[in-house]
């Protein structure tokens, strides 16, 4: 069921996953300084999101430009547990609400908060919320029949609106500011490089565990059913298939995923506001997946890491030119490698092998 | 089968009803006061120029387009108005489509793996893995269809008769009650247009099959009853020799 291109991968990531903890803890003079670990843990998450994002669209062909939300929603579960954890160690040091609140006002808890003290709840509500928002959306769009562009823009739509309604402070999730400050998470400090390492080995497992979850899915019938619809949804019809309830399955199995990348965002970077729902944020997802290659998993995950990477750096040196850099290379690889760059690389290993190359997605 | 009362003949059992079936496109009437009586186990063939409503008439049968009028019943009881495409598929109404459809980046094998009957609900699939009598019956289609040297090729990398031939191979694969097929001689050989002709004669029996064609040896060499559209609605019903002594018929093919 794993490929090489993906034994691969999970060989790397699993090398990751042992030599950043033993740098930045075991040896001598640090050579992993513990930002790094911190940096390496979001890149993963963005891995995780390409994952999710290319199960829909490069297996099933919805575009989404909306599941920065799915990720965003994941965050805010997370953060909202985060919250509860600072207890009466905030600014205001009250036990039963948050800073924020106290800040506008509230005295009580609004009910849509309860249980967020117990992890357990928290973690549930990671993949439920995201999940419930996509398969909602997702009944109503597929029921409809809307696809394409259409599909695309009411994604992005989805994502804008939630970005206004969580900007709003009486919404109850910090407004502007978001949530933040947060001070440990089951009773380990963020603050202590151990947590840090902890939370960047959880993100490599759940990349990994995502894209086996996703190779299987994708190796299965359902699978191959899920490229009919992208490639003749009519015909699949014909056949029989309920073509909305595949689109259905895999939008929310996928939204699910990006919840838990988001989940596993927020502690690293220490804060979630709701500028994670913009669509440019969206659109650089679609970016990563086209880069690094649609349908392929793997690439979608490298195109994630890599352009994350550069885009530290860059907006290091010269933050006005990363939009340009993006966009020129964005525009690039659509016109030179329509199969992303690991598509392009094994189109180029086997026709110098001399078998032919493997089709599994066509741009 | 409903025994005679009274002496009386029997009541015909249709399988496919089609009755006053009218349906417009932005004014023009593409199939207009259209009814047809398919029995079961019948081959029928339908003819007509270009335009005629044979392929919206299909359109209406799979519930992929709604009439504006008419009756359409399966087995008398099942009003396929009300049905999508995925419902009439379920209840065994095969399609194949005039421009050859066929899953391009899956294999010739999964191709007609998929188009097995089977449960169809993404938790069947989900799981679902192959079975000995399952790849038994994919022998059998691949020699069904000679398409057994090309197995584990793409669909995609077919010719177009082979397409054509997988096509066919995935409608029967479905186990249809009645299989609609859109011009199956479209870019096959003399040779390969006269194999499809028999095995749709040898279907038919089994299962009733209504075929679209413009190629009058095919229609002739499948020797069963004819239907002319024209604007929509019949012009002519028969066997092919009366039909195309028929001065309406005439002029219609001559007229164009
Ligand atoms: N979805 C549609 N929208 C508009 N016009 C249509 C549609 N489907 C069919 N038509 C029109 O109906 C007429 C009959 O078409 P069709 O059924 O394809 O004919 P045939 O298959 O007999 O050649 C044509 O004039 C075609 O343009
Ligand atoms: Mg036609």
């Amino acid at each position: 069921m794993i490929d090489r291109r993906m034994g691969i991968f999970l060989a790397g990531l699993f090398v990751l996953a042992v030599v950043v903890p033993v740098g930045n803890l075991a040896l001598a003079g640090q050579p992993v300084p513990t930002y790094l670990v911190a940096l390496i843990g979001k890149y993963l998450c963005y891995a995780l999101l390409a994952v999710a994002l290319d199960l829909v669209w490069g297996y099933c062909g919805i575009l989404s430009l909306g599941h920065g939300a799915f990720f965003a929603l994941g965050g805010y579960a997370m953060g909202m547990y985060l919250m509860r954890e600072i207890g009466d160690r905030g600014v205001y040091a009250n036990p039963s609400v948050p800073d924020f609140m106290v800040f506008i006002g509230w005295k009580e808890l609004p009910w849509y908060w309860w249980g967020f003290d117990h992890f357990a709840l928290a973690a549930a509500m990671v993949v439920i919320a995201p999940g419930l928002l996509a398969f909602v959306f997702g009944w109503f769009a597929f029921r409809s029949r809307v696809t394409g562009v259409y599909l695309s823009i009411i994604t992005q739509a989805m994502t804008y609106a939630l970005m206004l309604a969580f900007f709003r402070n009486d919404m109850g999730f910090g407004g502007n500011n978001g949530l933040t400050d947060f001070k440990d998470i089951l009773g380990f400090d963020l603050a202590q490089p151990a947590t840090k390492v902890g939370l960047m080995v959880l993100s490599a497992l759940a990349l990994a565990g995502g894209l086996v979850l996703a190779r299987w899915v994708t190796g299965s019938r359902l699978g191959k059913v899920l490229v009919c619809v992208r490639d003749a949804e009519s015909r699949t019809r014909f056949l029989g298939y309920r073509v909305e309830h595949y689109k259905l399955f895999i939008f929310t199995l996928s939204a699910m995923m990006a919840g838990v990348a988001g989940a596993l965002y927020v502690p690293q970077v220490g804060i979630i506001n709701p500028s994670e729902f913009s669509p440019a944020n969206s659109i650089e997802i679609v970016i990563w997946v086209a880069l690094g290659g649609r349908g392929t998993l793997v690439g979608a995950a490298l195109g994630a890491i890599v352009v994350a990477a550069a885009k530290t750096v860059l907006t290091g040196a010269l933050p006005e030119a990363w939009l340009y850099a993006l966009g020129a290379l964005f525009i690039l690889v659509t016109l030179v490698l329509p199969t992303g760059v690991v598509g392009a690389l094994e189109d180029t290993l086997s026709r110098l092998r001399g078998t032919p190359p493997r089709k599994e997605a066509k741009a | 089968m409903t025994q005679p009362i009274g002496g009386l003949p029997p009541v015909a059992q249709p399988q496919l009803y089609l009755d006053g079936v009218s349906r417009s496109f932005d004014g023009f009437k593409a199939i207009n006061n259209l009814s047809l009586v398919i029995e079961h186990g019948e081959l029928r063939a339908v003819i007509g120029p270009n335009g005629a409503g044979k392929t919206t008439m299909m359109d209406i049968i799979t519930g992929k387009t709604r009439p504006d009028t008419g009756q359409v019943l399966w087995e008398q009881t099942v009003d396929l108005t009300r049905l999508d495409e995925a419902a009439t598929a379920r209840l065994g109404i095969g399609r194949k489509f005039q421009k050859p459809t066929v899953f391009e980046s899956h294999t010739v094998q999964d191709n007609l793996t998929l188009a097995l009957k089977a449960d169809r609900s993404p938790w069947a699939t989900l799981f679902r893995r192959g079975s000995a009598p399952e790849r038994s019956r994919i022998d059998e289609l691949l020699a069904l269809t000679r398409l057994g040297d090309h197995r584990f090729r793409l669909a995609g990398a077919l010719s177009h008769g082979q397409k054509q031939w997988l096509e066919i191979g995935m409608l029967l694969a479905q186990e249809p009650r009645l299989l609609l097929v859109d011009e199956p001689a479209a870019g096959m050989t003399d040779a390969e247009t006269m194999l499809t002709a028999d095995l749709l004669k040898s279907i038919a029996g089994e299962r009733s099959v209504i075929v679209v064609e413009h190629d009058m040896e095919f229609v002739r060499a499948l020797g069963c009853k004819v239907t002319v559209l024209h604007q929509g609605a019949v012009l002519a019903e028969g066997r092919l020799d009366a039909v195309s002594a028929m001065p309406d018929v005439i002029e219609v093919y001559l007229g164009r």
